[in-house]
């Protein structure tokens, strides 16, 4: 398998929506691949730090001024 | 007819199916509990897409105003909130064709982008390297790095990767096929890592 093949089956590895088989070609040559297991890596942290550090989080005060014209709106019926 | 969902084989009515319901009965706080499920949620995609607080504010309110006025409209074939998602996009484009005086602005626009498609920042990153930025800084670096990306490949990042939707709801919600979300999520990694690196990189010199 060359890197490109294995960057082309990248998310399904991460997603972890390959079969057995595929997996094990993609385990081989991430033994020898010292760059794509990078790539792995740093791409699977990225997700994480994305998933746990909430960009553009909406503040308290704001959400419930938000809320409260929503709400207002939809029960004069808009 | 109701939205199902396969649960180890068992159809099982989606939870906000019941809420729909009570609302289109005249039940104004069911719709309370949906807007306090989605509300962030929808901030952030109009964020990404608009790239602007007071714009965000606005396509919220829109988007749950829009989607209450047009309850009647939602097909139960779809889920609540793919459907909400789609207004909310709309919404966030219509208003971003409005700031750029009606240049056209859409999610589905095919991007001919070599970044990140080919890594070149093949370097090694520290462990846990957002240990490094208190966590103002490290938010600060991620909204930095994002805003950068095409509206297609933010959106489909944060609906797959951040929400957790699946290709197919994130292709329904963004009305996209299911390659053209495959295919932007991985660019959309890939480019986010490339941008990460040179914060995250380990320092030359120092040990594992």
């Amino acid at each position: 398998m060359t890197c490109k093949e294995f960057l082309a089956l990248l998310d399904d590895l991460i997603d972890d929506t390959v079969t057995t088989e595929t997996r094990s070609e993609l385990q081989t040559h991430l033994g020898h691949c010292g760059h794509c297991e990078v790539i792995l890596n740093t791409t699977r942290k990225t997700i994480e730090i994305y998933r746990s550090h909430e960009i553009y989080d909406l503040p308290a005060s704001l959400r419930e001024r938000l809320h409260a014209a929503i709400m207002a709106r939809c029960k004069k019926g808009c | 007819m109701p939205a199902i969902q396969s649960i180890a084989g068992q159809l099982e009515p989606h939870p906000d199916v019941a809420l729909v319901d009570r609302v289109r009965g005249g039940d104004v706080s069911a719709y309370d509990t949906l807007v306090r499920k989605y509300d962030r949620q929808i901030f952030r995609i109009a964020q990404h897409i608009t790239q602007n607080r007071e714009d965000a504010e606005d396509v919220m309110q829109d988007a749950f105003l829009k989607a209450y006025e047009k309850l009647d409209q939602f097909q139960g074939n779809s889920k609540f909130y793919t459907w909400l998602v789609r207004i909310a996009v709309n919404e966030s484009l219509m208003r971003l064709r409005k700031r750029r005086t009606g240049k056209m602005v859409s999610i589905d626009e095919e991007i001919e982008t070599a970044e990140g498609s080919v890594p070149r920042d093949l370097a090694d990153w520290a462990p846990d390297p957002e240990q490094n930025y208190g966590r103002a800084e490290l938010n600060r670096i991620l909204e930095k790095t994002i805003k950068g990306l095409p509206p297609g490949f933010k959106v489909v990042f944060e609906l797959r990767d951040v929400q957790g939707l699946s290709t197919e709801d994130t292709a329904e919600a963004l009305g996209l096929s299911i390659p053209a979300v495959k295919s932007r999520l991985l660019r959309a990694r890939l480019q986010l890592r490339e941008r990460l690196s040179r914060y995250f990189h380990r320092k030359k010199g120092v040990e594992k």
